[in-house]
């Protein structure tokens, strides 16, 4: 089947080393489970270098369970992948409808890839509304796998189908394997001594396991999770385990699917070392924890549930024996108070929400500016304003994690660009807050969080040493031997950070203006600009302990920079990728500090003809960098609750490309 | 000056380090100019913390006010321990961060009643039915000080004030009431005018385990002077104040002649001569009965409007767990089941593989 790979979105997002398409017959893999594979005629198998997939189905079908237990095979295996889940906020949106549809897209491959792929090219369709959301997104030729029990006339008329497309001739342009999903699931369970209605919910286990033969899955992984999930009901374990092995055994032995697919490890993509799969917040909640043991300072999670933070907060709760306190307050404004209270207490304190909970804790976020605490605001961004889009992703709330605070009230601000480098800003946020004792924003967002990646694990000591040092003595300057909580340190800036219970250094903050020095109240004018200078000029000291930035420009013959930060890292790559293959010329650079700005940015935008950003919302990186680099910045904007697709993304590029050259 | 008291009088405080010596009311006044309006309330409640704090013996760096915003919340600056004058309305979560994340400091907060039962309200109430170990010092003087003299959420209804030129249309809050309904542990209430019972009240506040909120009604002699007059007055004190004490009579009145009793029919509380026949039906006072009905009942029988029948003291004080000492322990519970943690196990997780 050749359409799987010329049809790809990595055409230009891989390397052009590919496998022929043509198939070659190789073994048979070994059956899952206990009986070997039963006979039948042997099939045929064909290697691919890359594949997306994408499950789709009601809310309630366990798309999201089923999409992480592919991509756990395919991570174990080898492949590099990257994931797109996407489902409606409602929990369970009525049944069979449109709203309710859920899906989970996965890409993965021989070679390392950027994105979770533009396109499906196989697309599993639970019901007639999965379908129906899903059908324009595969092109045609796609593989199209539907559960037929589900194409009722009552369910197709829910979604608006006059007619069953699996008989009006509509899908003829795909490759479609009509397969009685839950009948088939119901029969292989009919000894189970499960109802009928339990032994249905096991349909998505059935599909994992057609998946996973067409695909020549590892299955271990999926059967020891069953056990673990469901240690309390073993039969339940046992159902599942079995749909997922009748699964396997139906690709194996019905004539529909007459070919399956090899994607050789990713061999090539990956330096040595320990590698495993996991998702932005949990990335992002391990990144605090690490930064928590090497600070040496006990971490405290302040924070109310939102979608999509909560599960760093989940994340966070499962690890009490690493001393992690989690908090889950009665609002917004009070999981960042609990963290700031902590943060005076001493501990590595953090409160994690989403943009409409930003807005909440902004005054605290000021007062933590005013005290000089450190204290990590990690942002998962969604679809706004209010509360748009909560399971959809955006970039949104860059201005306001800038400037969304009464007064001058600068905030140092990093954004991690895939989901694995979660952990990485995650530490290097701590380090900021800790080192220059103030709150610091990390802007993640609902792609990152809940997108997945390879990640080599790291050793521990080679992560940074965050260790702080508290205040132990009085310090002031007029030999008084009183403490002046508020005397600086020169290099940084950054003032001492004393403890209660150290004796000797009994002071009181708050956020009245503080007198330079003593941190006693003062209204006196050219205190209070001095004081707002020194916040500032410690925040834009920081740019000094970060690397400068540099740009991706391959012999040096690009005019235009496309520059991005964030979550569009993937999208931008995969784009860059295949202009390249194109014969084009462009450079890439990715800002992952927003401010204070990495040194060096301004002298590299002024070095190309062109600067283009690309951003998921309307132009609010490039507002900034307007403002302080007065450098035309370009914008390529999408607000549509998805990352940008590479394939559209690398035609605009082009253009402005063509337009620079054409200027010339 | 009362010294260091065995630390086995404050239960709460256990896990606070003790001073090394005895302290005075001087160890506790910060070099900070008050910056009070002169007469104000909170002159007399400033004194009455600082010469009440030797008392608990405490090392003072382990001692620590977090206040929010308004007259009251300037308290922090005037004591010589550690302190936070933080936001509006927001010191008990702050305190909270605080007091969970260390159980060696004791925790105060000093608030008012806008500040706690206006902007601050969901605050106090979380922090109380939460039970976390904070002394919370209610400032009530009934206005808006800070803000020049607007009507506050315990101001009588129809007040006159710079916002309400026609009269307040708000019922206020009953602070106390509000308390007992959030499932606080520990209710009290006292006067700025009487030291010594003031820092009775305090005392039981610092042994209670948990959460403690103490309403201290306070003159702003600017904006809403004598407002409690009719709790201080020679002439009307008596009628008006009804001093609590565990295990006592609920009597008060001149010469204890008039009693707080309980009707056996509907359960409501109410209050009549005392006379020989009755006076074994005279209500007494059970500060820690595990149901809060009377104590709330008791919480209802002052007069919004003229303040007769206010009782004061510790209405309520029963134990519950303590929310820091429970988060404490559940971590204490994982590490034993799950060993301390392991960094480097953590971040690779059960399903690894290997690039060579």
């Amino acid at each position: 089947m050749t359409s799987q790979v010329e049809q790809s979105e990595a055409a230009a997002d891989s390397p052009p080393v590919r496998a022929g398409a043509a198939g070659e017959t190789v073994p048979v893999p070994q059956a899952p489970g206990e009986g070997a594979s039963p006979g039948g005629a042997a099939k045929q198998v064909r290697r691919l270098d890359r594949v997306v997939i994408r499950f789709a189905g009601d809310s309630g079908d366990g798309m999201q369970l089923t999409g992480d237990r592919f991509t756990s095979e395919t991570a174990s295996f080898g492949n590099d992948l990257s994931t797109l889940p996407n489902f409606p906020a409602e929990i369970r949106a009525p049944a069979g409808t449109l709203p309710g549809v859920s899906s989970f897209q996965v890409h993965f491959a021989d070679h390392d890839i950027m994105t979770p792929g533009d396109a499906p090219q196989v697309l599993v369709a639970m019901n007639p509304a999965a379908l129906k959301a899903n059908l324009s997104d595969l092109p045609a030729g796609g593989e199209l796998i539907v559960n037929t029990d589900e194409f009722t006339k009552r369910a197709l008329a829910k979604v608006g189908y006059g007619a069953d497309p699996l008989q009006d001739g509509s899908l003829e342009a795909y490759r479609v394997h009509p397969v009685p999903l839950t009948t088939l699931t119901v029969e292989a369970l009919k000894d189970s001594g499960l109802a009928r209605k339990d032994a249905e919910r096991a349909k998505n286990m059935f599909a994992l396991g057609l998946l996973s033969w067409m695909y020549h899955r590892p299955t271990e992984g999926t059967e020891t999770f069953l056990r673990s999930k469901f240690a309390k009901k073993p039969e339940l374990a046992e159902a599942n385990i079995t749909a997922f092995r009748a699964g396997w055994n139906f690709g194996e032995t019905t004539e529909d699917f007459a070919v399956s697919y090899e994607v050789a490890p990713a061999r090539a993509a990956f330096p040595p070392g320990v590698y495993r799969n996991i998702s932005g917040n949990t990335a992002l909640a391990y990144g605090l924890i690490a930064a928590s043991r090497r600070s040496g300072l006990p971490l405290y999670l302040g924070s109310y549930p939102i979608t999509p933070a909560s599960d760093v907060l989940h994340e966070l709760s499962k690890h009490k024996n690493f001393g992690v306190r989690t908090f889950q307050a009665e609002d917004e404004i009070a999981g960042i108070g609990a963290a700031l209270g902590a943060a005076f207490g001493g501990s590595l304190a953090v409160t994690t929400t989403s943009g409409p909970g930003v807005a909440l804790k902004s005054e605290t976020i000021g007062l933590a500016v005013s005290l000089e605490l450190p204290l990590v605001v990690v942002d998962i961004q969604r679809g706004g304003p209010s509360t748009g889009l909560p399971t959809k992703t955006e970039q949104a709330d860059l201005l306001q994690a800038m400037f969304g605070r009464n007064g001058e009230a600068p905030v140092p601000i990093l954004a991690p660009s895939t989901p694995a480098e979660c952990f990485t800003m995650a530490v290097e946020a701590a380090r900021i807050a800790l080192t220059w004792r103030t709150p610091v924003f990390l802007l993640s967002d609902g792609y990152l969080a809940n997108g997945s990646e390879p990640w080599r694990v790291p050793e521990v000591d080679e992560l940074p040493d965050l260790r702080v040092e508290f205040a132990r003595e009085p310090n002031a300057p007029d030999g008084s031997g009183d403490f002046w909580p508020y005397l600086r340190d020169e290099d940084t800036l950054a003032r001492p950070w004393a403890v209660p219970g150290t004796p000797g250094l009994e002071h009181r903050i708050g956020g009245i203006e503080k007198q330079d020095g003593t941190g006693n109240i003062s209204y006196d004018p050219d205190n209070h600009d001095r004081m707002v200078r020194l916040r500032q000029a410690k925040v834009d000291r920081i740019a000094g302990s970060v690397a400068p930035i540099t740009a991706d420009d391959p012999g040096g013959r690009a005019r235009v920079l496309v520059l991005g930060w964030g979550s569009t890292y993937g999208p931008i790559t995969a784009a860059v990728r295949r202009l390249r293959a194109d014969g084009q010329h462009i450079a890439q650079a990715h800002l992952r500090h927003l401010n204070p700005f990495p040194p060096g940015l301004g002298e590299l935008l002024r070095s190309y003809d062109r600067v283009v950003v690309p951003e998921m919302n309307l132009g609010q990186l490039a507002l900034l960098l307007r403002a302080r680099h007065l450098v035309d910045v370009r914008s390529i904007t999408q607000v549509r609750g998805l990352p940008f697709k590479a394939e559209q993304l690398a035609a605009e590029l082009a253009e402005h490309i063509e337009e620079t050259n054409r200027d010339a | 000056m009362p010294e260091t008291t065995t630390p086995a009088g404050f239960p709460s405080l256990t896990l606070v380090p003790k001073a090394d010596a005895p302290q005075s009311m001087k160890d506790f006044k910060s070099d900070q100019e008050v910056r009070w309006c002169p007469g104000c309330g909170d002159y007399a409640i400033l004194a009455a913390v600082q010469s009440f704090l030797p008392e608990l013996g405490l090392a003072r760096e382990n001692i620590c006010f977090v206040s929010g915003i308004g007259c009251s919340s300037r308290f922090p600056y005037y004591l010589n321990t550690y302190g936070m004058h933080s936001i509006h309305g927001r010191a008990p979560a702050i305190a909270t961060g605080l007091a969970t994340s260390r159980r060696d400091l004791s925790v105060w907060v000093v608030t008012g009643d806008g500040d706690a039962l206006s902007i601050g309200g969901n605050h106090l109430i979380h922090a109380l039915r939460r039970n976390v170990n904070l002394k919370i010092l209610l400032f009530n003087n009934r206005i808006y000080g800070l803000t020049k003299g607007q009507y506050s959420p315990t101001s009588e209804q129809g007040k006159i004030t710079k916002s309400t030129p026609m009269g307040s249309l708000d019922a206020p809050f009953n602070p106390l009431s509000l308390a007992v309904g959030a499932e606080a542990t520990f209710v009290a209430r006292t006067i700025d005018s009487d030291r010594k019972h003031l820092q009775s009240v305090l005392r039981a506040a610092a042994e209670h385990e948990g959460s403690a909120l103490v309403e201290i009604y306070q003159n702003c002699n600017i904006f809403n002077d004598g407002a409690f007059d009719a709790l201080k007055e020679p002439g009307t004190r008596d009628s008006a104040l009804i001093r609590l004490e565990h295990g006592q009579p609920i009597r008060f009145g001149a010469g204890g002649g008039t009693g707080v009793f309980r009707d056996p029919e509907s359960g409501e509380l109410f209050t009549a001569e005392v006379t020989e026949e009755n006076a074994g039906r005279v209500l007494v006072h059970d500060a820690h009965a595990d149901s809060p009905a009377t104590a709330f009942a008791l919480t209802r029988l002052a007069d919004p409007q003229t303040l007769h029948r206010t009782p004061i003291g510790v209405l309520r004080s029963v134990r519950r767990p303590v929310y820091d000492t429970l988060m404490a322990d559940q971590l204490a519970a994982a590490t034993e089941r799950h060993g301390e943690g392991d960094l480097a196990a953590l971040l690779a997780g059960k399903d690894t593989w290997t690039v060579v």
